[in-house]
């Protein structure tokens, strides 16, 4: 079946390792991934008609032109928190279902400080005592919302540490990633407790990298690259009321599902099939629990069937639901702006066959990514070959 | 003589022997919020009141600060020499509001989903006019003190 003019493929991918890169600016990793990216496609930059992109840390991204070269392109600036890679992202492939434009690139870079990140509360809208008194922290988040769920779906402390062997075991194998040493669940359960119940290692820690994509017109990607790989669904939601979100000075009794089921149940409609029909899957692993919890927000199980699946290997790079091949989070840390694109990154090369000792064995049609991120924002993405 | 003062005006009642949280009631929806705003989420009205809510609750859920947090924004103890890890948790009001708050308690075999607290104030640090600057924290209710929905 030929493409229609109104889909969108991504015909190359750039990256610049991650981890920490002292003497190297944030932006400057951003400009790297998008050589690469040409490189990959074998466009000029001058062939580059539109880009949306952004960082949260390390400054504005349409500054990359006066290295890359100054074009005249349209360059849009993207902040969404966490999801700053995933929007620009959705933005890039409307702009070009839209029929606007040709050829456009998606580039997310950033460059953290170390240590957990350090919460603007005036950004986020919160007061001051609010971070005053010790609450502000994202990391809480991530424990008090998997400590309820361990509690309401039988979730065990060793799942979790499970879930942290997996992701370096996988980095260990992936040359651009932060994390490579590969760890027993031993020392990831011994590491120090920072926010129970979840140890050092099953946090992933703010880092920095960069991302580009190039993405084209269907019906024209095979001018430029051999193996162009179909965008299918991108969706970002936000949070809807009732819902268990980070940096909430309260909650509501009320309970309703997070931002995340709503952008899967729209990718999923959107590309027109289901969660059995994906042969591999990035998702959200700020820390252990997110990855476990996002499995069944997805769609990709139900709630509580995580912990038999983890325990059968389900969501190993050779189980039934590979799941967070390149490491994640977890291995790769987050540079905010370029996270949610890494998982791109990955997937087309997982659909190219290009992944090398992490390949999956199951000769990957369809791909997904779900990246999550303050105050309640996800975005997803279907690729497919 | 130094004194304590609140880590900021307008979150609980001050001065009071026995502060409580000051929250929004949606006078629309009846949806309750803290702290203080004017808008309502759920039904998108703008028309708030301002209530005191109960000073005792239960804990939904909960984790311990295991390091200290960044300062700023984080005013109290950052010595990593002398930190003490403190409790983190949201407590259900009377089911109408989940409030996070510190807990006194820091102990994971002491700290029960369920289990019923109520509101104290907790000492952060001392300013330079020598006044305690205090903010409101959660601590365990035991049973035979427990006065129940105050």
């Amino acid at each position: 079946m030929s493409p229609n003019s109104d889909d969108v493929a991504i015909i190359g991918i750039g990256m610049h390792e991650f981890g920490r890169h002292d003497g190297v600016e944030g932006i400057d990793q951003g400009v790297t991934a998008v050589r690469r990216a040409l490189a990959d496609c074998g466009l000029n930059w001058d062939q580059v008609e539109f880009a949306f992109g952004g960082s949260k840390d390390a400054g504005a991204a349409d500054t990359m032109v006066s290295k890359l070269g100054l074009t005249g392109l349209q360059f849009i600036n993207v902040a969404n928190g966490c999801a700053t890679g995933g929007s620009a992202l959705f933005s890039a492939y409307n702009s070009i279902k839209s029929g606007m434009f040709d050829i456009g690139m998606a580039v997310g870079f950033d460059k953290h400080e170390r240590g957990a990140f350090r919460i603007d509360l005036a950004s986020h809208g919160l007061e001051e005592w609010y971070g005053e008194s010790g609450l502000a922290l994202t990391t809480q988040f991530f424990g008090m919302k998997l400590n309820r769920y361990m509690h309401d779906y039988d979730i065990s402390q060793p799942t979790l540490a499970k879930v942290a062997e997996k992701a370096f075991r996988n980095g260990s194998i992936n040359p651009m990633a932060w994390r490579r040493r590969a760890m027993s669940e031993a020392e990831i359960s011994e590491s120090a407790m920072l926010s129970h119940p979840l140890t050092q290692y099953m946090f992933c820690s703010p880092g920095e990298g960069g991302v580009a994509l190039i993405l084209c017109r269907a019906d024209k990607a095979k001018q430029y690259c051999d193996n162009p790989i179909y965008l299918d669904a991108a969706v970002v939601r936000s949070r809807k009321f009732g819902s268990f979100e980070v940096m909430a000075p309260h909650l509501s009794p009320e309970r309703t599902d997070g931002p995340t089921v709503d952008a899967s149940l729209a990718a999923f409609e959107m590309a027109g099939i289901g969660p059995e029909d994906i042969d591999v899957a990035q998702l959200q692993d700020t820390e252990v629990g997110a990855e476990i919890m996002h499995m069944a927000e997805n769609g990709f199980c139900e709630h509580g069937e995580q912990e038999h699946m983890i325990a059968m290997g389900d969501t190993e790079i050779g189980g039934r639901l590979p799941v967070n091949t390149d490491g994640g989070c977890l291995a790769n840390g987050e540079p905010v702006g370029a996270s949610g694109l890494r998982q791109v990154y990955e997937n087309v090369l997982q659909l190219r066959g290009d992944a090398g000792p992490r390949q999956v064995a199951n000769d990957p049609k369809v791909a997904y990514t779900h990246v999550y991120g303050a105050p309640g924002i996800s975005g997803v993405t279907i690729l497919s070959r | 003589m130094s004194k304590q003062v609140p880590v900021a005006e307008g979150v609980f009642t001050w001065p009071s022997d026995e502060p409580r949280l000051i929250a929004s009631r949606c006078t629309d929806c009846d949806n309750h919020m803290f702290p203080v705003q004017t808008d309502c989420p759920r039904c998108s009205g703008s028309t708030t009141e301002q209530v005191e809510l109960s000073r005792t609750g239960t804990l939904w859920t909960w984790t311990i600060q295991g390091y200290p947090p960044k300062a700023p924004p984080y005013a109290g103890n950052v010595d990593p020499a002398t930190f003490e890890p403190f409790g983190v948790g949201y407590v259900d009001i009377d089911g109408k509001v989940r409030v996070e708050s510190r807990l006194t308690v820091a102990d994971v075999d002491k700290l029960k989903i369920g289990m019923e607290l109520e509101m104290v104030l907790d000492p952060l640090y001392t300013n330079d006019d020598g006044d305690e600057v205090v903010t409101f924290a959660f601590a365990p209710i035991s049973s035979s003190t427990s006065g129940g929905n105050s």
